[in-house]
């Protein structure tokens, strides 16, 4: 494998923009790696070297300026590439081209940035193991008979094989977070409204974050520091100023509070990341930092109060994919009715998981269950953020495990949804309260298996998040461990 | 014996909002354009794509808001309908559910000898569909989404109606206002106001209300009134035999002008509205909605109670003069361009109305100007025109723009007062109507206005009167005292 | 306790417009109600007097400009659609 594959995006940026490397060759020999393993793996769904080549030759033109200038950066196929198939790895849109660009793919080309390849994930990001994309089920390269996480599992599994420098994914439950504990990357769910959405496809509107997977804290910082901002095209998105992420890293952490929810430390919890966790909380003492147990107490109502707000907000901007205007549309004929038409292009075109999502959130909101599911729900919320409030008022900033196991194996839970839905504990709160939350890995288990730890921050307090990460990572060499089993090919 | 019924209506109203873009989106909104070209990701709803609320529909709709005296909510947030239509890209609209931008407001509609005051039970702001093309369509029907994100302001009112002619009433009054404000041209055959009613007829005196039935497919305020008349009819009928009237939705058949029952069985939708979670709560701060009201224009019951006092004109003309608002401010204009009040409305209300009435035409459509008809009523007052000779002006006025006196001159209509010039005609009409100045010598002064009346003709109406009227006296008084 | 019966299952199959089996309707009722009771466990937290939250950010009165943008060349629609009569997009016959 070409070194230049392990350097961290940064490191890449830095020797474009001296010249020493040229963005074709680095492209050319990312393609390469990923005929390599992508057979293996399957974080790719493709990744089209002619147009990567083109938008480099455009960039080798002209000035080598931008933060990102010619880095590869892989994009979960549910963020719009304009020109580009972009199908939420969902039968029902394919062939779907976006005909615009998402705001953050504007934002990462305008510092020079090549995007690259369309990464797999779970099914519209319904789900926590890459096992349900229509394209095939994504492995951990740690070990390639386990789940890398979801949804955005291929997203994480790439960045961890060295098959791309940085990639995007999104996050509603825990979809960042998770594989990239389980993949022993970094990745960062920002706060609510910190990264515009404008041309992410919609899961929960009112959940839903773009974020960086990134082999280490700098990369995390860098990309963030990109793609955020105030957008005119999202009202959702927050008129604050974006501080400069990577110039501040190496602030100092001394003194800060850490407060360690009981809530996610209970049963369920896999002793070796018990373990892990409570030595991380020793690692950030000796940095000068003080850990202490903290209670929030409405964490065991997180999952229900999360699924049944999901699935409403799911079941309402999935109704668009009905064969009318794009993607997939099924017909018997001219005897169809448009009925018919919606109904079996929706039958044919969603997975299990989707349609038991779009059921499950249709009835939380049907007349006669809207005040005891959905607005009951809303209401648990907001005790959820309140919990997050308090603990803030005392704490800088909150350490739990980032999943209370490490990866399972592929097939275990798939057919138990609960059990599926039960492994996002842990990340679940922070989408719900809207706080940003960063995952980076904290130790292997005995068979070898990435372990992450998860901080919480206040909102818009990414920069703290950051900070503490990125002495912790100094101070360790987690980040620096690569997986065997695709270390050559 | 028949009983006697009692009938209750309420209508809601759907009016599009003078914007230039969209409600959610920067696409124009302009009326006619090649299909699918007015649409962007937004207004698709292709995947990844998101609303931001249009300032100016936002403002428009607080605006009507206090014009019909409603309201404003506190805290105003969208919400999602859902159900699934082709012409709806998203299968779910944007609209309003329990914190509508407006609320418990009133309108005054002035019937011919009472005013109705009807109260308005909510304003507020929602996008609208695409369009369906069903006609000559083979196998399948299209879809054009130039129209999809339209901004729609929807007013319902309370069912305080009980008559056709007060629908009328209140559905003219609205539209009045909406123009006044520059909201809407609420024209129905363009499709800027669509309005559905609902009807229920009970015993007279009787507590409860009776069943409700729905009126779509109204095309025009004629259309309204004729649905509201027959279907008052078919319930009475129903209830007279005792049978049961169904709650259900009908649609109005313009060709055969009956009201007939939905094909499809529309089962009761179950819209499963939610808070949109794409667009945030607005509040309108006290101050700013002062600011609003201050800027609203003089609305037409105020125009027309100003109008009776400033100009001392009667109800009646009041209201015709202030139902449509480029009108009223025609009139005033030409008051303003030197015309007296009495005759102003005078030819307001009856030339150029029926001018704009037998063309079909909007006064913008004219090439009519105030300054000219005040110019040309002067000329009228001052008798230096007839009036037959004044509409002739009037209608080339209309047509050309060009003012009277180049239309006078240019057609060689002067008034002719020359008794030199009058001499020749008012000879050959004496030589012609030997009968009546054979009536006239023998007394009957009336033949006088008859040779008058036929030196008017002869000169097609060009003429002077009076001085016709002289010379002619002069003639037959020589006549008499000759012999 | 949460009991979804078959007649909820195709309820809520007919409004999300999903064609089901009696196969997936059988396999369906047995996993919704087992989710929906979990979520019953929510009836045990108190939230009287409690707000809902549907936005996480205090954020209120965002617009945008009453200005044109542009917007989509117009034959995107068309080309993007499964099925299409010159710029339209076709659908089956809606019957009003």
């Amino acid at each position: 494998m070409n070194e230049w594959l392990t350097l961290t995006a940064q490191a890449l940026a830095e020797q474009l923009r001296r010249g020493e490397l040229q963005p074709s060759d680095v492209l050319r020999a990312l393609a390469a790696r990923i005929a390599d393993i992508n057979p293996l793996v399957h974080a790719y769904i493709e990744a089209d070297l002619e147009s990567a080549l083109t938008r480099a030759a455009v960039l080798e033109r002209g000035p080598r300026r931008g933060k990102l200038y010619g880095v590869p950066i892989g994009v979960k196929d549910n963020i719009c590439v304009a020109g580009r198939e972009t199908a939420c790895a969902s039968r029902i849109l394919a062939g779907f081209r976006a005909p615009y660009a998402a705001t953050v793919i504007q934002r990462l080309e305008a510092e020079g940035a090549v995007m690259f390849g369309r990464l797999n994930m779970d099914e519209f990001a319904f789900g926590s193991s890459t096992e349900t994309s229509a394209y095939g089920i994504t492995k951990n390269p740690w070990d390639l008979d386990r789940i890398p996480g979801g949804s955005s599992g291929g997203s994480a599994a790439a960045v961890a094989a060295d098959c791309a420098f940085a990639c995007l994914g999104s996050d509603t439950g825990g979809s960042i977070r998770q594989p990239a504990a389980l993949c022993g990357v970094v990745g960062l769910k920002p706060t609510y409204g910190r990264v515009s959405r404008y041309g992410l496809i919609a899961f929960a509107s009112s959940l839903d974050q773009i974020g960086p997977l990134t082999k280490d804290v700098t990369d995390a910082a860098l990309l963030l520091e990109v793609i955020a901002g105030h957008d005119p095209a999202d009202s959702t998105s927050a008129p604050l100023e974006v501080p400069s992420y990577t110039q501040h890293l190496t602030a100092s952490v001394e003194g800060l509070r850490i407060g360690i929810p009981q809530e996610y430390l209970g049963a369920g919890l896999d002793p070796e990341v018990k373990a892990a966790l409570a030595a991380a909380g020793q690692q950030l003492e000796q940095l000068g930092m003080r850990c202490e147990p903290v209670t929030m107490p409405h964490t065991p109502s997180a999952i229900a109060t999360y699924y049944l707000i999901a699935t409403a907000e799911a079941s309402s901007n999935l109704a668009r994919y009905d064969g009318v205007q794009y993607g997939l549309r099924v017909t018997d004929g001219t005897g169809t009715t448009l009925r018919a038409m919606y109904e079996q292009t929706r039958a044919q075109g969603l997975g299990a998981e989707a349609k038991r999502r779009i059921l499950l959130g249709t009835y939380a909101l049907s007349r006669g269950y809207y005040e005891a599911y959905y607005l009951k729900a809303l209401k648990v919320r907001t005790l959820i953020k309140q919990d997050f409030d308090r603990a803030f008022e005392r704490y800088d900033c909150l350490l739990t495990p980032t999943s209370p196991t490490p990866a399972f194996r592929i097939g275990e839970r798939i057919h138990d949804p609960l059990s599926m839905y039960l492994s996002d504990i842990c990340t679940i709160s922070a989408n719900l309260a809207g706080v940003p939350a960063l995952s980076l890995p904290c130790g292997l288990t005995r068979d070898g298996l990435p372990l992450g730890m998860q901080l919480l921050g206040r909102p818009f307090e990414e920069a703290r998040l950051l900070q503490i990460a990125y002495a912790y990572e100094q101070a360790t060499a987690w980040h620096t461990k690569h997986p065997e089993a695709v270390a050559h090919a | 014996m028949r009983e006697a019924y009692e009938t209750v209506i309420g209508l809601e109203v759907h009016v599009q909002l003078n914007t230039q873009t969209k409600i959610f989106c920067g696409c124009p909104t302009t009326f006619g354009a090649p299909p699918n070209s007015q649409v962007c990701p937004v207004c698709l709803g292709l995947p990844g794509a998101l609303p931001v609320l249009n300032r100016q529909a936002f403002e428009l709709t607080l605006r009507t808001a206090l014009a019909l005296h409603c309201q404003i909510s506190e805290r105003i947030k969208f919400d999602r309908k859902n159900y699934f239509y082709p012409d709806l890209p998203k299968n779910y609209q944007i609209s309003q559910y329990d914190l509508p931008v407006s609320h418990d407001g009133w309108v005054d509609a002035p019937l011919e000898d009472r005013t109705v005051r009807v109260r308005i039970h909510r304003a507020h702001l929602e996008e609208d569909a695409g369009k369906l093309l069903h006609e000559g369509v083979q196998d399948g029907s299209l879809v054009d989404f130039n129209r999809a994100g339209i901004p729609l302001l929807e007013i319902v009112s309370e069912p305080d109606l009980t008559s056709s002619e007060a629908a009328h009433a209140y559905l003219t009054t609205l539209k009045t206002i909406l123009q006044y404000l520059d909201v809407s041209d609420c024209n129905m055959e363009e499709g800027s106001l669509r309005c559905d009613v609902n009807l229920s007829v009970r015993r007279a005196g009787a507590q409860a209300l009776g069943t409700k039935v729905e009126i779509k497919n109204l095309n025009s305020f004629k259309a309204v009134r004729a649905a509201l008349v027959f279907e008052q009819h078919r319930q009475q009928q129903l209830l007279d035999r005792g049978e049961r009237i169904v709650q259900e939705t009908r649609l109005w058949d313009a060709k055969r002008e009956l009201t007939a029952s939905m094909r499809s069985k529309e089962e009761a939708s179950d819209y499963r509205y939610f808070p949109e979670p794409d667009l945030v709560p607005f509040e309108v701060a006290r101050d700013a909605l002062e600011r609003i009201r201050t800027t609203l224009p003089e609305l037409p019951h105020a125009r027309a109670e100003r109008f009776m006092q400033q100009y001392g004109l009667p109800p009646y003309d009041a209201h015709v003069l202030t139902a449509d608002k480029a009108v009223a401010e025609f009139f005033e204009a030409t008051v303003t361009g030197g015309a007296p009040a009495q005759p102003a409305a005078h030819w307001v209300m009856g030339e150029v109305l029926s001018f704009l009435n037998a063309q079909q035409l909007t006064l913008a459509r004219t090439s009519l100007q105030a300054a000219h008809l005040a110019r040309l009523i002067g000329l009228v007052e001052r008798h230096e025109l007839t009036r037959p000779v004044a509409k002739e002006v009037f209608v080339e006025m209309a047509r050309s723009g060009q003012d009277p006196q180049t239309i006078i001159a240019a057609k060689g209509w002067r008034r002719v007062a020359d008794p030199q010039a009058l001499a020749t005609v008012v000879d050959q009409v004496l030589a012609e109507q030997t009968q009546s100045v054979a009536d006239y010598r023998r007394g009957k002064t009336t033949a006088l206005m008859y040779l008058v009346g036929q030196c008017m003709k002869a000169t097609r109406g060009q003429a002077d009167p009076t001085v016709v009227a002289e010379l002619l006296r002069q003639r037959l008084t020589n006549l008499m005292t000759k012999e | 306790m949460a009991r979804v019966t078959p007649d909820d299952v195709r309820h809520v199959a007919m409004l999300a417009r999903i064609a089901l089996s009696d196969h997936d309707v059988r396999q369906l009722e047995q996993e919704l109600t087992r989710l929906l009771d979990y979520m019953d466990q929510l009836r045990r937290v108190a939230t009287d007097g409690v707000e809902p939250t549907t936005h996480v950010l205090p954020l209120k009165n965002v617009l945008r400009e009453d200005v044109i943008q542009p917007g989509l060349r117009s034959d995107v629609v068309a080309t993007l659609a499964p099925h299409r009569q010159g710029a339209f997009v076709k659908v089956p016959k809606v019957l009003e």
